[in-house]
């Protein structure tokens, strides 16, 4: 069962106001239970969350590299097993999505191809957030970014976002899931699931990033529930590589999710970009037809 | 020195910093009209709303960033947090 009432990331840390991933990672600590251990790659959460000389986690926490939490996390779990804790004890990585599906992707396969026994958070806020807005490979088609801007000649990032999720699947992982921080009790049941699967779990939480996106900080909720409302963020769960549960929707237009994001503005100011639109509308649908999240 | 031996900081001592002069609009909790549900206090990101013995909740504006996500959230039918403009 998911204990509410564990708090263990303190107040005063430096997150925007309406942070989507200091939200979510509050749900997932509640979710994954106590005596866990956090190893935390580089990316914003570790940026607003440890100033020097402070910390907000009450858990033990430990930060290495951009690239490389998934290899600190197998020494971890080395240890641990030697030292006969395992049962008891259990790991949790974070990584932004810029430390996971660009930066940290070898060592990833590398944990997962060896089968550890951690779980690892992807909070995907859909760009280099902490350094300033730039492209990442979990970045949708057409939104602005800052090494992606939206002008005369061109209309955001042009490359498609990773389906990283399947990627893991291809590894054999036992439990790969998405979730997002827009519905909490989900959220919850899937990061407690993946404590109590053994093998290397992987979970993508999709989390609004007000600063990054350009939205106001109290829509943070109403954001993601409008992205999985739409079929461009689909909530689904793999165990052992079958498609177990998916989240089913009454889709609507990709429309009203664009128009409320200052990243996809150029889609709709001066002129409507109908050829665009489209585009993006074909993605939600081929989500739609591939987990089958209409209801019928 | 700041930190311990080996880098460690105390847990959760970034209480230290109050970071409650960002805020422009407060919450206020209208206690009569919750309805105990838990909502906000589960969603926010600064994690400084608390439940107090009576199981009523309250927010401690020392940390509380004003981003208005558990007015927004709270449901329809209770709607019990409202937003004010901060005066200075």
């Amino acid at each position: 069962m998911v204990d509410r009432s564990i708090e263990n990331f303190e107040c005063g840390h430096r997150a925007c106001g309406g942070c989507g991933a200091s939200s979510a990672v509050r749900m997932i600590l509640k979710g994954y239970g106590e005596n866990t251990i956090v190893v935390n790659s580089t990316g914003c959460l570790e940026v607003f969350s440890t100033p020097y000389p402070e910390t907000a986690w009450k858990t033990p926490w430990i930060h290495s590299l951009f690239e490389n939490s998934s290899a600190v996390a197998s020494g971890i779990e080395a240890s641990l097993k030697k030292q006969g804790r395992l049962d008891t004890e259990k790991i949790l990585v974070f990584g932004g999505d810029g430390a996971t599906v660009d930066i940290g992707t070898l060592c990833i396969s590398g944990a997962f191809e060896r089968g550890h026994d951690f779980t690892y958070i992807c909070y995907d806020n859909e760009a280099y957030m902490n350094t300033g807005i730039q492209r990442s490979g979990a970045t949708p088609y057409d939104a602005d970014t800052t090494t992606s801007p939206a002008g005369v000649c061109s209309t955001g990032n042009n490359l498609p976002k990773k389906d990283y999720p399947q990627i893991l699947v291809a590894h054999g992982s036992p439990y790969v899931a998405t979730a997002s921080m827009a519905y909490p009790a989900d959220l919850m049941k899937k990061v407690e699931k993946a404590r109590n699967t053994k093998g290397p779990c992987y979970i993508q939480v999709h989390t609004p990033c007000c600063t990054g996106w350009g939205f106001d900080g109290a829509k943070t909720m109403e954001i993601g529930r409008m992205a999985v409302e739409c079929g461009l963020w689909v909530n689904y769960e793999v165990i052992d590589g079958e498609l177990a549960t998916v989240k089913k929707v009454k889709r609507v237009p990709v429309d009203d999710y664009l128009k409320a994001q200052k990243r996809f503005r150029h889609l709709f100011k001066p002129v409507r970009n109908d050829a665009e639109i489209a585009k993006i509308q074909a993605i939600a649908d081929k989500n739609a037809k591939k987990y089958g999240i209409d209801i019928e | 020195m700041a930190l311990g031996i080996g880098c460690t900081a105390r847990p959760g001592n970034s209480r230290n910093n109050k970071t409650g002069s960002w805020r422009v609009f407060y919450p206020v909790m209208d206690t009569e009209k919750c309805t105990k549900c838990g909502t906000c206090q589960l969603i926010c990101p600064e994690g400084c709303i608390n439940q107090n013995p009576d199981k009523t909740y309250s927010i401690d504006l020392d940390f509380c960033k004003g981003c208005g996500m558990c007015a927004e959230e709270c449901p329809d039918k209770a709607k019990a947090i409202t937003m004010i403009k901060e005066e200075k």
